[in-house]
C-alpha cells in the first residue's frame, strides 16, 4: 500500500494493527492504555542487590531463548556494556535474542557477529551503523530491523509494541540498591535519559557500573525502585570515546557559511524574540549556528529561553553568561556538558519521554520554536534521509530528528549541496526518515529553499531581504555539478522498517543488491 | 590505436580518480568507485567516451575512483593515455581530441 509520502509498503508488513504513514496528524487524539512491567516485589529488606557478575545477573533474571533485551547509547563509541553482556549471552548458548537499544554505534560491532551466528535475530534501534548496518543491509538478520525515533521508541514501549524482558543499564556510578547516575564515576556520560523508559517498563532491570558508591547515590537518573540487580565490572567504557574534552567548533568555511546564513534566517522569522526555544546537534554547522545566534541576540537585546536535546560546552557557556535561560538535557556531547549537568543552575536532565514521545499529553519538542538539523539527503518534496548512505546501506540514525522536526515551529535543515560527488538535494531520497511536511527551510552553501506550504516564512524572509530559491533549483544546481544519480539497486526483501514517530510505517529498507551496470 | 606502455594519472584522494592504462586486447575496463551505486554507469560512459575520442582501441584500463566529477575523470583518462604514448606537452592536441 502506498503511504502519505508516496512509498510503497508491502502488505505483508501490515499485520497486527500496523498501518502505513498517513501524515503527522493522523494519530492526534489517539487513545490507548499503557502496558506495564511484571515486577517481583522485594518486601523483606535486603542488604544489597549486587551480584557476582553479569552472568549471575542474567541467570537471576531467568533469561531464556527468544527474549528481548535493551541497552542505552549514552556511552557512544566508548561503550563496553553491549560487548560484555553479549559475550555472556553467547557463553550461555542463548539464541533468538532481540536487542531493543536506544541506538547502536561502531562500539557495538560485536552484534554483527551475533546476528551472523543467530544469537541475535531481532534489532530495534534508532541508530544503526558500521558492521551492524552492513549485516542488516545484506540480509543477515532473520527479521526486519525496526528503526524508530527517540520519541517513537518510548511510545512503542509504553504501548506494548515492544516488551523488554531484561534491560541492561550501564551507569557511571550506582549504589548497591541501583540508584544509578551518569556522573560520579570513572567513565562519565552525564544524563541517562534514554534508559528511563527501560528502567520503568522492563520486567527485569540490571544496572552495570564500575563505580559503586555509598547509598543513596543522589541525584540519580535511575531510581532503585526499578532495579533488580547491580553488577560491578572493571570498566563500563572508554572515557575518551564517551565524550571529547570539548566539542570542536567547525573551521570549515562551507559549514561556517551555512551556519551564518541559518542564524540570519532565524533572525528574520517572527519566532526570534525574547524567550525563544532552540535545539541543535553537535556536528558540522550546528554549534557554529548557536554562536552566530549569540551575536544577533546581543544586537537585538534578546535572550534564549531554553535549549532541549544534546548539550555541548558552548551552550553551557551561554547559559552561564545568562544568554540562555535553561538547558533541558537529554545527552551530553562533551566533558564541559557532563560536568555542568545538575551543577550549573538551570542545567537539568529530562527523560526521552518528556523530550519527544508523540503519544504523551505533551512533550518538550512541542514547545520548540526552532530546530536546526542535518541531513544526508533532502528531496524535492523536502523528505529527509538520515538513515541510509548513498550506497543504500544502513549507516545513520533518525534519533530525535523526526520528533523535533514535527514539534518545532520552524525546522531548518543545514547541509552542503553536494558531498564529493553525492548530491544532498535530489529527486527522491533513498529512504525517508523524516517526512517533508515537517521540514520548513533548507539552507545550503549555494542557496536557501523554503517549503512552499510555509507562505508565512516565505513572506518573513522576503521582508528581511533574505534571498531564496525553489528546492528544484537547488537540485538542478547539484545535478549540474555532479550529474544525475542512478537509483540505488535493491532486492525485494525488506530488511528494515522505518517507523514514523507515531508507529506507522514511513518507509522500508530493502536488501542491497551487488552493483550491476545493467541493473 | 593500441596502448603499448603502462601509465598512471591521478591520485587516491577524495574527489579524484586514479586511472591506469596498460597494453591489452580490445578495451578491458575495470571500475572501483566509492559512488558506484549511483554513478557506476556514468563513470563507465565517461571513460569509454574519452577513450573513443582519443581513438584508443586496445588497452587495459583500471579506474579507482573516490567520487571524482566528470571533468576530472576525463582529464585523468586523457593524461594516462598521453603518458602511455609518451606524448610531450607540445604535442597534446589542445582544442582537438582534448577539449
Amino acid at each position: 500500500m502506498r503511504n502519505a509520502v508516496g512509498r510503497e509498503i508491502p502488505d505483508e508488513l501490515l499485520t497486527g494493527g500496523r498501518e502505513v504513514f498517513q501524515g503527522n496528524a493522523y494519530r492526534d487524539g489517539y487513545t490507548y492504555t499503557k502496558v506495564g512491567p511484571t515486577v517481583r516485589a522485594s518486601v523483606m529488606s535486603k542488604e544489597t542487590k549486587v551480584v557476582a557478575d553479569i552472568r549471575a545477573a542474567i541467570e537471576a533474571c531467568g533469561m531464556k531463548d527468544g527474549m528481548t533485551i535493551s541497552f542505552h547509547h549514552h556511552f557512544r563509541d566508548g561503550d563496553y556494556i553491549v560487548n560484555q553482556v553479549m559475550q555472556v549471552i553467547r557463553e550461555l548458548g542463548l539464541r533468538d535474542i532481540t536487542v531493543a537499544a536506544s541506538s547502536l554505534g561502531s562500539a557495538n560491532d560485536v552484534l554483527a557477529q551475533c546476528i551472523e551466528e543467530g544469537i541475535v535475530t531481532g534489532i530495534q534501534t534508532s541508530g544503526i551503523r558500521g558492521r551492524i548496518g552492513e549485516a542488516v543491509s545484506t540480509g543477515k538478520l532473520k527479521t526486519p530491523a525496526i528503526l524508530r525515533t527517540h520519541g517513537g521508541r518510548v511510545r512503542a514501549i509504553e504501548c506494548g509494541e515492544v516488551h523488554i524482558d531484561v534491560a541492561f543499564i550501564g551507569a557511571s556510578s550506582s549504589d548497591e540498591f541501583g540508584n544509578a547516575s551518569g556522573k560520579n564515576g570513572k567513565a562519565n556520560c552525564g544524563c541517562l535519559s534514554y534508559s528511563d523508559i527501560d528502567a520503568r517498563y522492563a520486567d527485569k532491570v540490571v544496572v552495570i557500573t564500575d563505580t559503586l558508591v555509598p547509598f543513596p547515590n543522589k541525584p540519580a537518573s535511575i531510581s532503585c525502585i526499578d532495579v533488580d540487580y547491580v553488577v560491578v565490572v572493571d570498566e563500563i567504557g572508554n572515557p575518551k570515546k564517551i565524550a571529547s574534552a570539548a566539542a570542536r567548533i567547525t573551521d570549515n568555511p562551507r559549514d561556517l557559511k551555512i551556519a551564518e546564513k541559518c542564524a540570519e534566517i532565524m533572525r528574520a522569522t517572527p519566532y526570534f524574540k525574547d524567550g525563544f526555544s532552540f535545539q541543535t546537534g553537535v556536528g558540522g554547522p550546528s554549534i557554529a549556528t548557536t554562536l552566530f545566534l549569540k551575536k544577533y541576540m546581543e544586537e537585538d537585546g534578546i535572550k534564549m529561553g531554553w535549549i532541549v536535546g544534546g548539550i555541548s560546552t558552548p551552550m553551557v557557556e551561554l547559559l552561564k553568561e545568562g544568554l540562555i535561560g535553561q538547558l533541558a538535557d537529554t545527552q551530553d556531547f562533551d566533558m564541559g556538558a557532563i560536568e555542568s549537568l545538575n551543577v550549573t543552575p538551570g542545567h537539568y536532565e529530562v527523560t526521552t519521554s518528556e523530550y519527544a514521545n508523540p503519544m504523551n499529553k505533551s512533550a518538550y519538542v512541542d514547545k520548540l520554536d526552532f530546530v536546526v538539523l542535518a541531513a544526508l539527503e533532502v528531496d524535492v518534496d523536502f523528505n529527509v534521509n538520515v538513515i541510509t548512505g548513498s550506497d543504500g546501506i544502513l549507516r545513520g540514525a533518525p534519533g530525535g530528528h523526526p520528533d523535533t522536526a514535527n514539534g518545532a515551529k520552524c525546522t531548518i535543515i543545514v547541509a552542503p549541496l553536494v558531498r564529493g560527488r553525492i548530491p544532498t538535494v535530489c529527486d527522491k531520497v533513498v529512504t525517508i526518515s523524516t517526512p517533508g511536511e515537517s521540514i520548513d527551510i533548507l539552507v545550503t552553501e549555494y542557496g536557501v529553499a523554503v517549503n512552499p506550504k510555509r507562505a508565512d516564512l516565505i513572506a518573513a524572509l522576503d521582508e528581511a531581504g533574505v534571498e531564496h530559491v525553489t528546492i528544484q533549483q537547488l537540485r538542478d544546481k547539484a545535478y549540474s555539478m555532479v550529474g544525475v544519480p542512478d537509483p540505488v539497486q535493491f532486492k525485494d526483501r525488506v530488511v528494515a522498517i522505518m517507523e514514523a514517530r507515531d508507529g506507522t510505517i514511513l518507509d522500508v529498507v530493502r536488501e542491497i543488491k551487488p552493483y550491476s551496470y545493467d541493473g | 590505436m593500441k596502448v603499448n606502455e603502462a601509465a598512471v594519472a591521478g591520485t587516491l584522494e577524495s574527489s579524484d580518480v586514479m586511472v591506469t592504462v596498460e597494453p591489452g586486447e580490445g578495451i578491458q575496463l575495470s571500475i572501483d568507485s566509492s559512488v558506484i551505486n549511483q554513478y557506476g554507469r556514468a563513470i563507465r560512459a565517461t571513460v569509454l567516451e574519452t577513450l573513443d575520442r582519443l581513438e584508443v582501441t586496445d588497452a587495459k584500463v583500471t579506474v579507482v575512483d573516490h567520487g571524482a566529477l566528470d571533468c576530472t575523470i576525463k582529464a585523468r583518462v586523457e593524461c594516462a593515455v598521453f603518458r602511455a604514448e609518451g606524448v610531450s606537452e607540445k604535442n597534446i592536441p589542445w582544442g582537438g581530441a582534448v577539449r
